[in-house]
């Protein structure tokens, strides 16, 4: 037993590493979100579903290489988050204060159902994937364990790591990044401050649902899309996002590192149908004994 | 044609009742529950696993262990929750829902897995007609939404019932008065769930047949859908409400049929869009349903001399 675990405990970590990287994009802009309108976006869900098909419409439709399709896998659900505010989620955000956020959550949640089936009308409920060139694993041995790992998804973790590297740049130094942070930390000073609420979270709208998407199109990458592809990861990156702070970016990475390499060592002793289920134990733990997370502030 | 119109009256009770169960959590309390369809998905496969596939108990004994079980798991949910921000509730029952099915999915063993479970027993099937089990079992779903809706409008209007609308609009004032907010917030959530998990059960006995898919969040949306609709927070609005929501499907189902050249997938799929799509215009312009609550307020005497 314990042999066992010692030859599959590496190449757990590393496909943990992975997951867990490409987690995060999709558990900051859930995040993010939260962090400036105050409520969760549920659309998340139908948003990563929309990148993925985003990426595969650029991709196998118009047979542009990956990162290309990436941009398209951005743009796509970046406007169509925005929109989505703009339209739908804030005039009901407005609604009233006690349950205005409440009502908006709701209203993703049919939201999301209904992109989903914008999807499923335009694309079927068939599976679908990605061209992309087949590359052999490449193995190393470490001694006491073999390791395989897939070149596509070393290429999927490095993007995920550029583009994570991107935001935290903008966030750290733009000018425009600090008045994101401002607002999230404290609206009504960004206010005094002369800051645009209005534009900041449009801002954030735009920039969280474009991660998401990319995000979307990396878990497709690994495997094959279709309508759902969003909807079953949601539950992952909620964890994610609870599991580091609601509402903390930094939270969101190391929660996503945390949930991915946990869903990973779970298979040692779960079944791998139910990796999910590992997420939602997690923030159940979270919730019980530390609501606001490893990194977030305060949770009631 | 007699037989469908039967089948949808049952299912609008069973609307109604979960719709009521929705309105003590949501309607008197002010809890948000997106995993109602979890809920009533604990209670089909309770009842389902103990009257034909673990056990043979008898039907009624099957139900009251689907209500209990699920008020239970209500009551788990909501006290983990109940301190927290609305935000995280919204997220765990989301969660939960999905955990339920994925569970349903993956215990093969427990629960017969994506086969689903067939065969779960109804009153009197077999031994009459087709149609009229469906009147009996009409008669059944009818006498159980009385019921409910008596209870829950004794519920509105006791002192018990008035504490938790004052939390559902204040909580921290209620907290003052010195009510056990927590304590209450846990117990309505329960008593919801526990609702909610009665109607599945009896969901599952009349449709003789329950699967993991059959738990999907768009059952969820319809019953957010029938209690908006009707008027949250009022009893009757809710029972109103599933009516009028069964009946907006059904019309869906028809309406869509007609547009030509739609493949079958792209029928549910302009089906499933349009009521989500009511969903967020009722919430949008019409958040006070068609039963608005009434509050009663006094007029300020005048005290001018």
């Amino acid at each position: 037993m314990l042999s066992h675990v010692i030859e599959e405990l590496p190449q757990l970590i590393v496909n943990g590493l992975v997951v867990g990287t490409i987690l995060a994009l999709p558990a900051i802009g859930f995040t993010a979100i939260y962090a400036v309108l105050r409520f969760p976006n549920f659309t998340v869900a139908s948003h990563a579903t929309m990148g993925a098909y985003a990426g595969f419409v650029a991709n196998v439709w118009l047979g542009l290489p990956i990162v290309p399709s990436l941009a398209l896998a951005f743009i796509v659900p970046a406007l169509s988050g925005l929109a989505c505010d703009e339209y739908v989620l804030k005039p009901l955000r407005r609604t009233s204060a006690a349950t205005g956020p409440m009502a908006a959550a709701i209203a993703a949640v049919a939201l999301t159902i209904a992109l989903e089936n914008v999807i499923r009308f335009v694309f079927g409920n068939d599976l679908r994937g990605y061209d992309l060139p087949v590359y052999r694993d490449w193995r190393f041995d470490l001694g006491f364990a073999f390791l395989r790992v897939g070149p596509q998804q070393v290429e999927n973790a490095i993007i995920s790591v550029v583009v994570m590297a991107g935001v935290f740049t903008f966030l750290a130094f733009t000018r425009t990044g600090k008045m994101m942070r401002a607002v999230a930390d404290n609206p009504s000073l960004a206010g005094i401050k002369g800051i645009n609420a209005e534009t900041v979270a449009r801002l954030a709208s735009l920039i969280g649902m474009g991660l998401v998407g990319v995000g979307g199109m990396l878990l497709g990458l690994d495997t094959s899309i279709d309508p759902l592809t969003g909807f079953r990861a949601v539950l992952t990156v909620f964890a994610a996002a609870v599991v580091g702070g609601l509402g903390s970016i930094p939270g969101a990475v190391v929660g996503a590192m945390v949930v991915g390499i946990g869903e990973e060592l779970s298979l040692l002793v779960l079944d791998a149908s139910y990796r999910t289920a590992v997420g939602f134990i997690a923030i159940i733990v979270v919730l019980t004994f530390r609501p606001r997370g490893i990194l977030g502030e305060r949770a009631y | 044609m007699e037989n469908y119109l039967v089948a949808m009256a049952v299912f609008a009770g069973l609307y109604g009742l979960m719709a009521l169960g929705l309105n003590v959590i949501w309607g008197m309390t002010g809890m948000i529950n997106l995993g109602l369809v979890g809920f009533m998905a604990v209670g089909a496969y309770t009842s389902a696993l103990l009257t034909v596939r673990h056990a043979h108990w008898p039907m009624w004994a099957g139900v009251i262990a689907a209500t209990i079980v699920s008020g239970i798991a209500g009551a788990v949910v909501a006290r983990i929750t109940a301190r927290l921000k609305g935000d995280y509730l919204a997220i765990v029952t989301l969660g939960f829902s999905e955990v339920v099915r994925l569970v349903a999915s993956n215990e093969i063993r427990f629960t017969n897995g994506t086969d689903g479970i067939s065969a779960i027993p109804g009153p009197f099937r077999g031994e009459v007609a087709p149609a009229t089990f469906n009147l009996i079992y009409l008669g059944i779903v009818a006498a159980a939404l009385l019921v409910v809706y008596l209870l829950c409008q004794r519920l509105r209007h006791s002192p018990y019932g008035r504490v938790l609308r004052a939390i559902r609009d204040d909580d921290q004032v209620t907290s003052v008065a010195g009510k056990p907010v927590l304590r209450f917030k846990t117990e309505a959530f329960a008593i919801g769930a526990a609702i909610t998990g009665f109607a599945g059960a009896l969901y599952g006995h009349y449709n003789a047949y329950i699967a993991p898919e059959g738990f999907v969040p768009l059952i969820t949306i319809y019953i957010v859908l029938s209690l908006t609709a009707g008027g949250t927070g009022t009893n009757a609005g809710a029972v109103v409400g599933a009516a009028l929501v069964v009946a907006f499907m059904e019309g869906t189902r028809f309406v869509v049929a007609e547009i030509p050249g739609l493949a079958a997938v792209q029928v549910a799929a302009v089906r499933e869009f349009m009521i989500a799509a009511l969903l967020i215009l009722v919430l949008r312009y019409r958040p006070q349903g068609l039963f608005p609550e009434r509050h009663a307020r006094h007029a300020t005497p005048d005290t001018t001399p």
